[in-house]
């Protein structure tokens, strides 16, 4: 979008507004550097003054290394599934005006409205006797699945039902072409960026997700998140610290990498006619 | 048919991990009898859990909204080398585990924070805010700023200029400009993000979970229930509960917020 002109600069009203953002900003960044240089200090507790040093995160990654590693290839999963169960989906609601289908994606949506909490007892009550489902992978995927669909197929679901898309559909029907030829051949790569969208929220959500995963977890499946848990509330501070600086230094750098994938492919897309944001 | 076969899998996933789970859940607090369902409304402890999360959630929705809202003004209406950044850093903390922004409030705050430090030196004596309703607090507000953030400086961009002027050139006063031309353009968004901040501070469990709060809120006691206690039937009653309500809140404000952006239009 083009930016309008502002002729805003200098009111009277500036001085308020601006001190609340400097303080939003102080009060948002401060914690951020006082985790990380805590992480990077001998000792919290003396200060800065008692030496830098990397032993902190040596630390951490010889005890939690693998958690990093879980939460991407988790997540990863997760957009895989959300994306060949979702896309599907995303269509069919789009291209359907029944009541049925708005109650469909209404319930969809509950275990994003309804916390985590509560979906996590529930897969448990349901299935936790099952023990290889239990203490395996594919439990916390389930319930990551669950909760990030939503988004995926909303998002999706939005770019499907452009105009210019069904009448794309109907003109590649008449050339005869074959569902599965017109869903992936043409529909697809349509709405590529909304498909990119929605991975990355998904991807993100994944990432991060503790309400569901600490209930779903087991020893053996812990992710990052849960070890995050565990370190804050069972090692020194300087440890905690120090693995939350590993969560900045391995996921946010990917975080902003697929951003900007995200954003190159729009606009790359951007030159066919017809996506609107 | 071709669309019920694009729903069947997602449909079979929902059902299978949510749907039929949730029965389940929402059929369990029967087995301990009916009153079992009211068990947050009648047991004193739960009540009090209840009330005390819902009050603490509706004063971070609050604050954050105010907050947010003048920041969004600020951010969306004017440019300056930097804004793209300083938007990206205030929006960072939307990519945190809850449990990350806990352990801030335990870093600045707790007993080995600078804040302890600080007020050792100046009154004599370690002032620790992370383990009760102040702490709580805090964090909770930390994470609902970006959201909130982020959804009122891009209403600000796209803001009405002329309106505010025109009613700045015929000498308005400044509470006028905030009832008459602000509150109306920000409100319909204050209603979508609201009942979301309210939701999300009312199930968040990482953050009061890092934090191990003196003061109890309702996530942490479905899970004492559930994990120390084994007392299932009642922490499906609490979730469901807690559910019900987070749900009512955002399907109400999606009703109402889409009858006003509808009267608008």
């Amino acid at each position: 979008m083009t930016r309008r002109r502002r002729h805003h600069q200098g009111r009277v009203d500036a001085p308020v507004l601006l001190a609340l953002t400097v303080a939003v900003t102080l009060f948002t960044v401060l914690p951020m550097l006082l985790s990380v240089s805590a992480g990077l200090t001998n000792n919290f507790s003396r200060g800065l003054a008692s030496g830098l040093t990397t032993r902190w995160i040596a630390e951490v990654w010889a005890l939690y290394g693998a958690t990093a590693w879980r939460s991407l290839l988790l997540a990863l999963a997760c957009v895989v599934v959300a994306l060949l169960v979702g896309v599907p989906c995303a269509w069919a609601l789009a291209r359907s005006r029944s009541r049925a289908a708005r109650l469909f994606e209404e319930l969809l949506t509950l275990p994003v409205a309804v916390p985590g909490l509560a979906t996590a007892l529930a897969l448990i009550l349901a299935y936790g006797q099952l023990r290889g489902f239990r203490q395996s992978f594919a439990f916390i995927l389930v319930g990551h699945v669950v909760f990030t669909l939503p988004f995926m197929v909303r998002t999706v679901s939005a770019a499907f039902a452009r105009d210019d898309l069904q009448s794309l559909d109907e003109a590649a029907r008449s050339l005869g072409a074959r569902f599965v030829q017109r869903f992936l051949g043409v529909l697809v790569p349509a709405v590529a960026p909304s498909i990119v969208a929605g991975s990355l929220m998904v991807f993100t959500l994944s990432v991060g997700e503790f309400n569901l995963t600490w209930m779903l977890h087991t020893p053996l499946t812990r992710t990052l998140p849960v070890g995050l848990a565990d370190s804050y509330a069972s090692m020194r501070i300087e440890i905690g610290s120090a693995y939350t600086l590993v969560f900045f230094i391995v996921i946010l750098p990917m975080l902003w990498g697929m951003q900007a994938l995200a954003r190159w492919i729009e606009n790359a897309h951007g030159s066919s006619p017809g996506p609107r944001r | 048919m071709l669309l019920a076969a694009c729903v069947a899998p997602a449909a079979v996933v929902f059902a299978a991990f949510w749907l039929l789970p949730m029965v389940e859940l929402a059929l369990l607090p029967a087995t301990k009898g009916a009153a079992t369902y009211f068990a947050v409304l009648t047991e004193p402890r739960y009540l009090q859990s209840l009330v005390q999360t819902t009050l603490l959630s509706a004063a971070v929705t609050l604050v954050a909204l105010a907050i947010a809202a003048a920041v969004g003004l600020y951010l969306g209406r004017r440019s300056f080398a930097g804004r793209r950044l300083l938007l990206a850093v205030l929006t960072l903390p939307l990519s945190f585990p809850g449990v990350i922004v806990g352990f801030f409030v335990i870093l600045v705050g707790g007993r080995q924070g600078p804040v302890a430090g600080f007020t050792e030196a100046l009154v004599g004596e370690r002032i620790t805010f992370a383990y009760g309703i102040t702490g709580l607090f805090l964090a909770y507000v930390y994470f609902s700023l970006p959201r909130a953030i982020a959804s009122f400086t891009a209403v600000a961009e796209r803001m009405e200029h002329e309106l505010e002027e025109a009613a700045r050139s015929l000498g308005a006063r400044r509470w006028h400009l905030v009832r008459d031309v602000w509150w109306p353009a920000l409100q319909p968004t204050a209603l979508a993000v609201g009942a979301i901040l309210f939701a999300t501070a009312m199930g968040a469990f990482g953050t009061a979970f890092t934090l191990a709060s003196r003061y109890e809120v309702l996530p942490i006691t479905i899970y004492n229930e559930f994990t120390n206690y084994a007392n299932f039937a009642l922490a499906a009653s609490l979730s469901l509960a807690l559910g019900l309500m987070t749900w009512a809140v955002l399907f109400a404000a999606r009703r109402f917020g889409a009858a006003t952006v509808g009267a608008g239009a």
